[in-house]
């Protein structure tokens, strides 16, 4: 992709990089292929029995079949929309939290150890509290989601902020920018690839927890469809939606790492790439 | 005021020490204790249902778990947690050095392993259970197969992107495979390794409690989990106290880690920065 926009590569070398990526797609395809054939073998030869592992063929006609059904998508909406409140909540909150201490030096020295002792606590060990505190709602739910969420992006925008280049800085000062100007070109700017790390790390790690939300605490979603299936001994399901989980999580990484190479489009990390 | 300054006579080295080894601890220590201070004073003044005084957490905490809990719940748990991240681990790098190096094979599994990695964790442990039982080993089969992949992807990342000139160069010292891999390879890769191990960690640290929720009898998460329906409040806040610890407690060994393994690399960025 990279090389596409690269300035007039020669004939020979661009239908040789389309070679290259036919390849590569190809090979990837047939990687695919393979898991799923893997998949149908195990049960096909007894290694587990098809009951607790239905075939590869029957989940995926299962996926097609749920994908006609109006409910599936509300379940996947329910899920979506949990996981987009909790990311939004966690991200707004890290933001101005994480620029307020991280521009500070007192702030940031007087909080350095509570950061350090309270982002590594899993936020797993919350979900009683959670449910003590607001029962098995959906609120519950987003104290999790939030939690967690909050940490990837709050340390990010605090190594950010705390990034600047000394000489920019002082450039600023001496040319006298106000402070909305110094926010808004030069603190953002600098600050930007850090958040966007957050945001993708944070992204993943908010599905995570919405899952682990919707399974442990029953919150409506495509966790506690899983949750239900088990309960009947409905493998079929399990295995379809363990599957809906996980195309939703490529969706997700998919959409943040180009969501995250646009925002960046003019840093050297991602413009570096192209020059070569 | 520079002028002045010189003039003034500076105070003896030790006792200088002294106030600022008193500044650092004030500064480490100042925040956690007004928190602490408010959350006593407020549920002194109006006791609430949901939130015990921190006396009482820790008065719960003693009797909880330093006891025989300590040997039936909290080591089992933790055994599972060390034995699932180093099987992660060396699993991991191992696999994740051969794919890096063999393109065919990268390109083969790449799409197929992004999948795997994008499957939020807790909802294979349903399908590994039924598969393997219940038993210790699934339980450890669980934490591995959740926290295996951000190690095996940033493994095949970092080798795929070992400097070129270096990989040349190797080659025309006609340094062995295994020379090569030892010391070309798996350093250059090491930075991205690590901050694959990093990411795995709190996956399996969350894997382990979520794993002791599902039909099992032992363990912390389903400790916590009995204190939480039974209302033992304080008891069920010292367990999230442990948690907290244990969370602690692995970030800091994985920093003493990370700064020895990484130590090269530190250095090579603080002379890039000055």
């Amino acid at each position: 992709m990279a090389t596409a926009t690269a300035p007039a590569p020669s004939r020979r070398r661009r239908s040789a990089n389309a070679a290259r990526s036919a390849r590569k797609i190809g090979l990837g395809l047939l990687g695919i292929v393979g898991m799923l054939a893997t998949w149908q073998l195990i049960p096909t030869l007894g290694i587990v029995s098809p009951q607790y592992l239905p075939y590869a063929t029957d989940t995926l006609a299962n996926l097609f079949g749920e994908m006609r059904d109006l409910e599936f998508w509300r379940n996947v909406g329910r899920t979506l929309s949990l996981w987009g409140a909790g990311l939004a909540i966690a991200t707004v909150a890290a933001i101005v939290l994480g620029t307020v201490i991280g521009l500070f030096r007192f702030p940031r020295k007087a909080t350095h150890t509570t950061v350090e002792f309270l982002r590594p606590i899993p936020s797993v060990a919350l979900i009683p509290v959670a449910i003590l505190i607001f029962g098995l709602q959906p609120q519950a739910g987003l104290v999790i989601i939030v939690y967690a969420t909050f940490w990837q992006v709050f340390v990010q925008v605090l190594y950010g902020v705390a990034d600047i280049d000394t000489v920019a800085r002082d450039t600023a000062r001496s040319y006298g920018l106000s402070k909305i100007s110094q926010f808004r070109s030069l603190i953002f700017p600098t600050a930007l690839p850090y958040l966007m790390t957050g945001l993708r790390l944070g992204a993943a790690v908010a599905l995570i927890l919405t899952i682990t939300a919707e399974l442990v605490i029953g919150i409506p979603g495509i966790g506690s469809q899983i949750t239900t299936a088990l309960t009947v001994g409905d493998w079929l399901t399990v295995y379809t939606y363990v599957l809906v989980a996980g195309l939703l999580g490529l969706i997700v990484n998919l959409v943040f790492r180009f969501v995250e190479r646009h925002a960046l489009s003019w840093h050297q990390s991602v413009r570096g790439e192209e020059v070569l | 005021m520079s002028l002045y300054t010189t003039t003034v006579v500076t105070p003896p080295p030790a006792r200088r020490r002294w106030k600022s080894f008193l500044v650092q601890v004030g500064y480490a220590l100042g925040f956690p204790i007004i928190l602490i201070l408010i959350w006593g004073i407020w549920t002194g003044i109006s006791p609430q249902k949901f939130f015990p005084p921190p006396l009482t957490i820790l008065e719960a905490f003693i009797d909880t778990w330093i006891g025989p809990a300590f040997v039936t719940d909290v080591i089992p748990s933790l055994y599972r947690l060390a034995l699932g991240v180093i099987l992660s681990i060396v699993i991991g790098i191992a696999a994740g050095t051969l794919i890096g190096l063999v393109r065919w094979l990268r390109e083969l599994l790449e799409p197929t392993l992004e999948f795997f990695r994008a499957i939020p964790p807790p909802v294979i442990i349903a399908p590994v259970l039924i598969i393997f039982g219940i038993g210790d080993d699934a339980r450890v089969i669980i934490i591995v197969a959740g926290s295996i992949w951000p190690i095996l992807l940033n493994t095949i990342e970092g080798v795929r992107a070992t400097d070129s000139v270096m990989t040349e160069t190797a080659q025309s010292f006609a340094l062995t495979r295994w020379e090569r891999l030892r010391y070309l390879v798996l350093p250059s890769a090491s930075p991205r390794i690590m901050a694959g191990v990093r990411q795995s960690l709190s996956v399996a640290l969350l894997l382990m409690v979520i794993s002791e929720l599902f039909n099992n009898a032992s363990g912390l998460g389903y400790k916590i989990k009995y204190f939480q329906t039974n209302y033992l409040i304080a008891e069920m806040w010292s367990g999230v106290l442990l948690l907290g610890l244990i969370g602690v407690l692995l970030a800091t060994l994985f920093g003493i880690v990370e700064r020895r393994v990484l130590r090269w690399y530190h250095g090579i960025k603080e002379v890039e920065r000055a």
